[in-house]
């Protein structure tokens, strides 16, 4: 399975998310799973399983797919609450 | 033993090769395993040749900009974008950037611990810009090897630790929680636009309330948002420059507006690559960065990227995004009438500066604030530029140039230094500012503990 978080330009918030969501996947146990970051401009729906977004970006990664909008991208309960949600999701925690 | 020295020092001064040294120093302090250590060290060494690479484009594109603008309206025209910018400066200056970033880390690490300001800056591509601007003004200063190297990482440190703090009191108000903080290279102009909000407007009436068009969507791609602006700039330059002038002197022939499309679409292509390398650069450091401060530093409060601020209010970053470029094409209105070298309103400092002041002044002072606070901070990024570029040496002439608020402060402040007194004055000047910070942090740990006591 493939995690990705986006944000405007690639290169501080969504690697702060990414670091973020990696830190909730080792909480997890779950470390085999692959955590990237991209800018709008270059993800693309096959490149992660389910794309994590702030929302002020979820009108512009509607093209993704499978997005989880975030409600505050510095919350760590509720992207604990959404990440576990989705390797659940995946069958890959009970 | 002379050649092996040699080496070292070729090392040392490969920069390429010296940030990918500083990425396995970090990966190796955190105990990573020797495959983690090997890919991480490579991919840092390749992202900054592909920052190289990038700037080659981006200079390719900027080149024939300058000299059709020269001729069409017989004054400079510059583009002001980081990317570009560093890039193009990283060739000369690469090894005291890489140097800088890595002293200013430590010096953040050290300041957040022994002040109460507990800001760690994990913004990492803005402390690799700012490291570079730093490298640059001190070079012309006249210092270099280990003084330049220690005092750049002084001032970036101060400012790493120091600019958050300022923002704190608003960023606060705007996220309601005071574990996180601010960074990005405009805080000063945020707080300003903060400000600007609290005397100027009404919190009363929020951009929130307002039901805003969602069409623009596509623009947050900045490849596409960078090519529209510059394509339209580009065309005006290139009717202005006529088609004779054009085919002749720049294009082998080409139709002028064929030629202008190219260019422009070249240096959104050159920005974008730049970003991959700047990506690939920071994937080993940042992380590497973070689980150390979080070691060394009790409390340490992470200073976040500005994106973290526009969930917030999603319409104060629109709103605030077009006040600021109204704000820059104002000011280049003024620039053209006094004959003064013309900052072109660059749509991606426009975008991320004027979104968050938007965001800040909403917080303070509602739907006014946010429009006047980022109208008068694009004002501020449009006119910081032409005093910052005389105090880049020969960078000041490459076409580009930096544009957010903390480069003009921490810019002018060094750049004027340096004028004023050479090296002597600059490194005095920065002391006196560390000075300055260790007293205001004494003293406000004080006033905090009495309010504390007495509450």
């Amino acid at each position: 399975m493939k995690l990705a978080a986006v944000c405007g330009s690639g290169l501080g918030s969504s690697f702060m998310v990414e670091m973020n969501i990696k830190t909730i996947l080792k909480e997890l146990g779950l470390e085999d799973i692959d955590v990237q970051h991209y800018d709008v401009g270059s993800a693309a729906p096959e490149l992660a399983d389910m794309f994590f977004v702030g929302g002020d970006l979820a009108d512009s990664t509607t093209h993704l797919g499978n997005v989880t909008v975030l409600d505050s991208i510095i919350d760590m309960d509720e992207l604990r609450e959404k990440v576990t949600a989705v390797v659940k999701d995946a069958g890959l925690l009970a | 033993m002379k050649n092996v020295l040699d080496v070292l020092i070729d090392i040392v001064s490969t920069p390429a090769i010296l940030v990918a040294f500083i990425a396995v120093v970090g990966l190796l302090l955190q105990k990573k395993g020797i495959a983690d250590i090997i890919r991480g060290g490579i991919k840092t060494f390749v992202g900054f040749l592909i920052v190289t690479a990038g700037a080659n484009f981006v200079v390719s594109s900027l080149e024939p900009f300058g000299i059709m603008f020269q001729k069409a309206f017989h004054v400079t025209g510059v583009v002001p974008n980081n990317e570009a910018i560093v890039a193009v400066a990283l060739e000369k200056f690469g090894t005291y950037t890489a140097l800088i970033m890595l002293a200013g880390m430590l010096f953040n690490i050290l300041f957040a611990r022994i002040t109460r300001y507990k800001y760690i800056y994990l913004t990492g591509h803005a402390t690799l810009y700012m490291a570079c601007m730093i490298a640059v003004i001190l070079s012309v200063s006249g210092l270099d090897g280990f003084l330049l190297v220690l005092f750049g990482g002084i001032s970036l440190g101060i400012a790493n630790t120091v600019f958050p703090a300022i923002l704190q009191p608003f960023t606060v108000q705007v996220t309601k929680n005071d574990s996180v903080a601010l960074a990005h290279t405009g805080n000063f102009g945020y707080a300003f636009s903060a400000i600007i909000g609290k005397y100027f407007g009404n919190k009363e009436k929020s951009t929130e309330d307002i039901n805003f068009p969602k069409g623009l969507a596509f623009l947050r791609d900045s490849t596409v948002s960078i090519t529209i602006t510059m394509g339209i700039v580009y065309m005006i330059v290139a009717i202005f420059t006529g088609n004779d002038y054009v085919t002749k002197e720049l294009s082998g022939g080409t139709n002028y507006i064929v030629y202008a499309l190219q260019q422009a679409g070249s240096f959104a292509a050159g920005v974008f690559i730049i970003l991959a390398g700047v990506r690939l650069i920071l994937a080993e450091i940042v992380p590497a960065f973070k689980g150390i401060s979080e070691k060394l530093v009790p409390n340490a409060k992470p200073a976040l990227d500005c994106p973290i601020v526009f969930p917030y209010a999603p319409n104060a970053v629109l709103i605030g995004f077009f006040s600021s470029f109204v704000g820059g094409i104002l000011s280049l209105i003024i620039m053209a009438v006094t004959g003064l070298p013309i900052i072109i309103p660059g749509v991606v400092p426009h975008f991320f500066c004027g979104a968050t002041a938007g965001v800040y002044g909403n917080a303070t002072g509602g739907v006014r604030g946010a429009v006047l606070g980022s109208f008068l901070q694009g004002i501020l990024i449009s006119f910081m530029p032409i005093f910052l570029m005389p105090v880049m040496g020969d960078l000041g002439f490459a076409g580009s140039t930096f544009s957010d608020t903390d480069y003009g402060v921490v810019g002018l402040l060094l750049g004027n230094m340096t004028n004023g007194g050479g090296k002597m004055l600059v490194m005095i000047g920065i002391l006196v500012v560390l000075g300055l910070v260790l007293v205001a942090s004494k003293v406000t740990t004080v006033r905090v503990a009495k309010k504390s006591t007495e509450a």
